[in-house]
């Protein structure tokens, strides 16, 4: 029984890299989704086998709420929260790896005084971790979720929270020696301090960051949850749970190496750098000097009047048009210029948006073609030959100070470069600053039109305006 | 001890297969990636489900921590695994 169990678990891990493998095309991602899925069901029935498991009204009751309660939350949360959902699914996968961890170190507990278990320093050191990544990624994600929501700001105490980080730590480490050298099997209230403490850390570690480094902190989350996960299987001594963890793992940190290069800073910038609008950002007076009388304001009407005689028109969509649930208006401005016989593409940054492939997905949702959605490095060049470019509520990223100006806070971050284009129209609700906290060159321009308003409306408006034409 | 470097061996490879596959995934299917690696992540149920089972080891604070960790592995392996297919459906070509 024992080997047809972790036969299972290795299937389980096998259908996961398959399924993972799916995603690399949209055409097998759904099949891919759907084995990794399968792979769950056999991992879930294989632990059922496992002698341990005796009982199973509370296992029923538990996946019973727990699999409403999931399925409930997927049904119902639009494309736009997708940031926000990922951000709470990383943080109660780290909470479940917490626990897991806890419940074991009870179980050890009463099997060592039955005489069936002796602690060891690895053991130790798994639980100590297991505790220290979940607990991170359950509060941290969760201050994450605060900040995408807007409900929690930028910090200016990006200090007070490393002195606070520095301390945890420093318990920590000192807890987890006292723990492992001297007596691992009798702490209860040692493990619950470090709990605790652990629970503190993940606050302040993603406090100090700034919202717009939030892509950067889902990613890395993301794969705390699946450390958390291989943590645990080491604990447990489970093999399945540590390649399943390690895959995860892998997954997130490539994801954050990317985040990290689209946006040209370090990891530990991010993380330990405080807010870019915070250190770097100029104040109101300055930013409405910089563009006192230079921008060009327009209208809808004159935007319809510009699309009608556009060859080539590129959308570059940033967090602005998921603000503003603006996808299905694109699209459907999208279409219109297409049956005139226009060429439409969609130029996507990559830390346009909250999360890696933000755009993507609320494009996705309106029925763009994925082969129209364009990375920055195949769109760039074609900027140059774009009669318009309809920049829809990004500001950083379409910013030329990053590529011309070596003061600029932004510089050397990798920019798609409507400003080549013949005309640029901005639509914007106003000209404060983006996330860096910058005013943003593009904006008075010489070829550059600003259409203030939500993006949504001005694009209907604009749809409205072209028909009329 | 043993079994500790061989769990590590394990783990360590499983990233390099991870890092393979994984930089193969195109920018447009980031987020179902990750809601996706996400729902894999609810691995961890197998360690709760044993939790659980009401073998002789376990103890009533244990199988309640057993149990909650069933239900938050459960949302995320339900909820995640629902929502990346939700959005990988909306990238089907039309």
């Amino acid at each position: 029984m024992e080997i047809l169990i972790n036969l299972g678990y290795l299937a389980a891990a096998v259908l996961f890299i398959f399924g993972i493998k799916g995603m690399t095309t949209p055409k097998t991602a759904v099949r891919g989704n759907q084995m990794s899925a399968i792979g769950m069901l056999v991992a879930v029935i294989a632990a059922l086998l496992d002698h341990n498991v005796v009982r199973f009204e509370y296992i029923i009751i538990g996946i019973l709420v727990g699999g409403a309660i999931g399925a409930l939350i997927a049904k119902k949360v639009a494309m736009t929260d997708m940031p926000e959902m990922v951000a709470s699914l990383n943080g109660i996968g780290g909470g479940a790896s917490l626990l897991v961890a806890a419940a074991n170190y009870l179980e050890s507990q009463k099997l060592a005084e039955m005489g069936q278990f002796t602690a060891s320093y690895d053991w130790s050191l798994a639980v100590i971790l297991s505790i220290l990544i979940g607990a991170v990624t359950l509060t941290g994600s969760f201050v994450a979720v605060g900040k995408l929501k807007g409900k929690i700001g930028d910090s200016n105490k990006v200090m007070l929270f490393k002195w606070i980080v520095k301390l945890c730590f420093l318990v920590l480490i000192s807890g987890a020696a006292y723990f492992a050298i001297v007596d691992p099997l009798n702490s209860d209230m040692l493990v619950a301090g470090l709990i605790i403490i652990c629970l503190i850390l993940g606050v302040s570690l993603v406090m100090p960051i700034g919202g717009a480094d939030m892509p950067v902190v889902v990613s890395l989350l993301n794969s705390y949850s699946g450390l958390a996960g291989a943590a645990a299987g080491f604990v447990l001594g489970n093999n399945g749970l540590i390649i399943t963890g390690s895959l995860v793992g892998a997954s997130g940190i490539i994801l954050t190496t990317i985040m990290c290069k689209a946006m040209n800073r370090s990891l530990t910038n991010v993380l330990f750098g405080g807010s870019m609008a915070a250190t770097a950002g100029v104040s109101k007076s300055e930013n409405d000097a910089f563009y006192e009388g230079k921008v060009k304001f327009s209208s809808a009407d004159e935007l319809a009047m510009l699309l009608d005689g556009a060859q080539k028109v590129v959308f570059v969509p940033g967090y602005g048009l998921a603000v503003a649930q603006a996808q299905h208006a694109t699209r459907e401005l999208a279409n219109m210029l297409e049956a005139k016989g226009c060429d439409v593409k969609y130029a996507i940054h990559p830390v346009a948006g909250r999360m890696p492939g933000h755009m993507n997905v609320l494009l996705a949702e309106a029925e763009v073609p994925y082969d129209q959605l364009v990375e920055m490095d195949t769109i760039n060049p074609e900027f140059s030959q774009t009669d318009v470019a309809i920049v829809l509520g990004a500001n950083d990223v379409v910013n030329p100070a990053a590529s011309k100006d070596p003061a600029s806070p932004i510089f050397g971050m990798p920019i798609l470069d409507v400003h080549n284009a013949k005309t640029v129209v901005v639509v914007k609700r106003g000209l404060s600053p983006g996330f860096a906290g910058i005013p943003n060159e593009l904006f008075i321009r010489d070829n550059s039109l600003m259409v203030s308003g939500d993006a949504k409306k001005v694009l209907q408006e604009t749809i409205t305006a072209l028909k009329d034409l | 001890m043993e079994m500790f470097i061989m769990s590590l061996t394990i783990f360590v490879l499983a990233i390099f297969v991870g890092v393979e596959v994984i930089n193969k995934v195109p920018p447009t299917l980031h987020t179902p990636l990750m809601s996706g690696t996400n729902a894999i992540s609810g691995i961890v149920v197998v360690g709760a489900i044993l939790s659980s089972g009401g073998s002789e080891h376990t103890t009533v604070l244990s199988t309640v921590l057993g149990v909650a960790a069933i239900i938050l592995a459960t949302i995320n392996i339900v909820a995640g695994f629902m929502v990346t297919d939700r959005m990988l459906n909306m990238f089907k070509k039309k």
